[in-house]
């Protein structure tokens, strides 16, 4: 690939596509947001190379994201769209956007905290969640998992609403 | 695809890790609407979702390396049994929920070992599903230890069934540290997985206040494609709809 200024911002062009496309599953959520659109190339031959990072191995939307990217890209003019699965470096919630936080808390979900704790070390730490609706620390998990590989399952005891939270990972 | 094919060494290694995980996945598939609370149907089935994930990478990856064609459904759904990689211990019937806790301490404290020793794979693919692979089964291998603490330190009758549950799958244990084939900096060697696994599984033992089995008899032959009779009715079932219909999609 050229770096010259033209191919720089043909370049930000297709990423900013790419990255705005609604997540299948949580819809509040642009790819961008989630962290997993890793890089979108001009190959040589004129199509379009995109890097997705899955955010767990059995991620069953990944087909639909796949897809879902490749007719953004199609619509912004791109003919031929690659998609590359690219398995590392593995995905981490921390790669979630400050908007994306937000929108998920907004959303009613409690966003992931820092996946050093989630992962490091024998004994698991487990932080408090806030409750999105309520914003009271005073939670408790029902279930490590929940409605998709990503959520765990939190109930609050301030509101009592049950409630998603984005598994730390 | 009958007969038993000899496979280039790595791809034998992706397709024995992979025919773990697809085993393993389909059978805890089997606890959907069945388990003891709802919680646990979500929570066995997302394990499962992980599992099958992990298996769908490693025997795509078998398949390329092998350049016969074979992707990772015809690895899935049109081998017979005797052509499965998979150790015994995750073709063993469910038996009733301890029983499958039992085997999911046991076979995520070790796949927790396997992919953290991957992590440092020669191998590309490897080493980039175990970066993957070892945050998942860190949830797998907690959501164990947290049932195998309930039950074990709980009543009389869970206790009991827990111990009973730990002796029934114990004798499985053995063939996960067996020799594997050699191939120095790319895959883990099954015996230096086995201390940190015996340390992290008897220290949960301990604490859940169960006796750390002593079988008379250990099983083998999984690796080399000698099973039980329990994987052939599974498979049945698994390899059903894709055998009816060759090639079916929607």
């Amino acid at each position: 690939m050229v770096n010259d200024p033209a191919t720089t911002e043909a370049r930000a062009t297709l990423l900013a596509v790419a990255r705005s496309v609604p997540d299948p599953e949580l819809p509040v959520l642009t790819l961008g947001d989630l962290g997993v659109i890793r890089d979108v190339r001009q190959a040589a031959d004129g199509s379009v190379e995109v890097d997705l990072t899955p955010t767990y191995t059995g991620c069953p939307a990944m087909a639909v994201i796949a897809d879902d990217v490749r007719d953004a890209l199609h619509r912004a003019g791109a003919d031929q769209v690659r998609i590359r699965t690219v398995l590392a470096p593995a995905w981490t919630t921390d790669w979630m956007t400050e908007a994306g936080r937000r929108k998920l808390r907004e959303y009613g979900i409690a966003p992931p905290g820092p996946a050093a704790h989630a992962t490091g070390g024998p004994v698991r730490l487990a932080f408090s969640v806030r409750c999105p609706h309520c914003g009271s620390p005073d939670t408790r998990e029902v279930s490590h998992f929940g409605s998709t590989p990503c959520k765990a399952l939190w109930t609050c005891r301030s509101c009592a609403e049950p409630f998603d939270s984005f598994k730390p990972l | 695809m009958s007969g038993v094919r000899t496979l280039p060494p790595l791809a034998a290694y992706a397709l024995a890790l992979g025919d773990d995980a697809l085993i393993l996945a389909q059978r805890l598939g089997e606890w959907v609407a069945h388990a003891p609370q709802i919680e646990e149907d979500v929570a066995l089935a997302n394990i499962a979702l992980d599992l099958l994930g992990q298996a769908r990478t490693l025997l795509s990856y078998a398949g390329e390396i092998e350049q016969a064609g074979r992707d990772e459904d015809d690895l899935a759904y049109l081998r017979d049994d005797r052509d499965f990689r998979n150790v015994q211990l995750v073709e063993i019937p469910n038996g009733d929920f301890a029983v499958t806790i039992a085997r999911q301490l046991v076979f995520s404290a070790y796949q927790y070992e396997l992919y953290t020793a991957l992590l440092g794979s020669g191998d590309a693919t490897l080493a980039g599903l175990a970066g993957k692979a070892v945050k998942e089964v860190a949830y797998h291998r907690d959501h164990a230890v947290q049932w195998v603490l309930r039950l074990g330190d709980g009543t009389e009758l869970s206790h009991a069934r827990m111990q009973a549950g730990l002796d029934q799958v114990w004798p499985y244990t053995e063939e996960l540290f067996d020799p594997a084939s050699q191939l120095p900096g790319i895959a883990a060697d099954p015996a230096t997985l086995r201390p940190a696994w015996e340390r992290y599984v008897t220290s949960v033992l301990s604490e859940a206040k169960l006796d750390k089995p002593e079988p008379r008899w250990r099983s083998r032959g999984g690796r080399d494609g000698l099973h039980t009779e329990h994987l052939g009715h599974l498979l049945s079932e698994m390899q059903h709809l894709h055998r009816t219909h060759p090639g079916a999609t929607w």
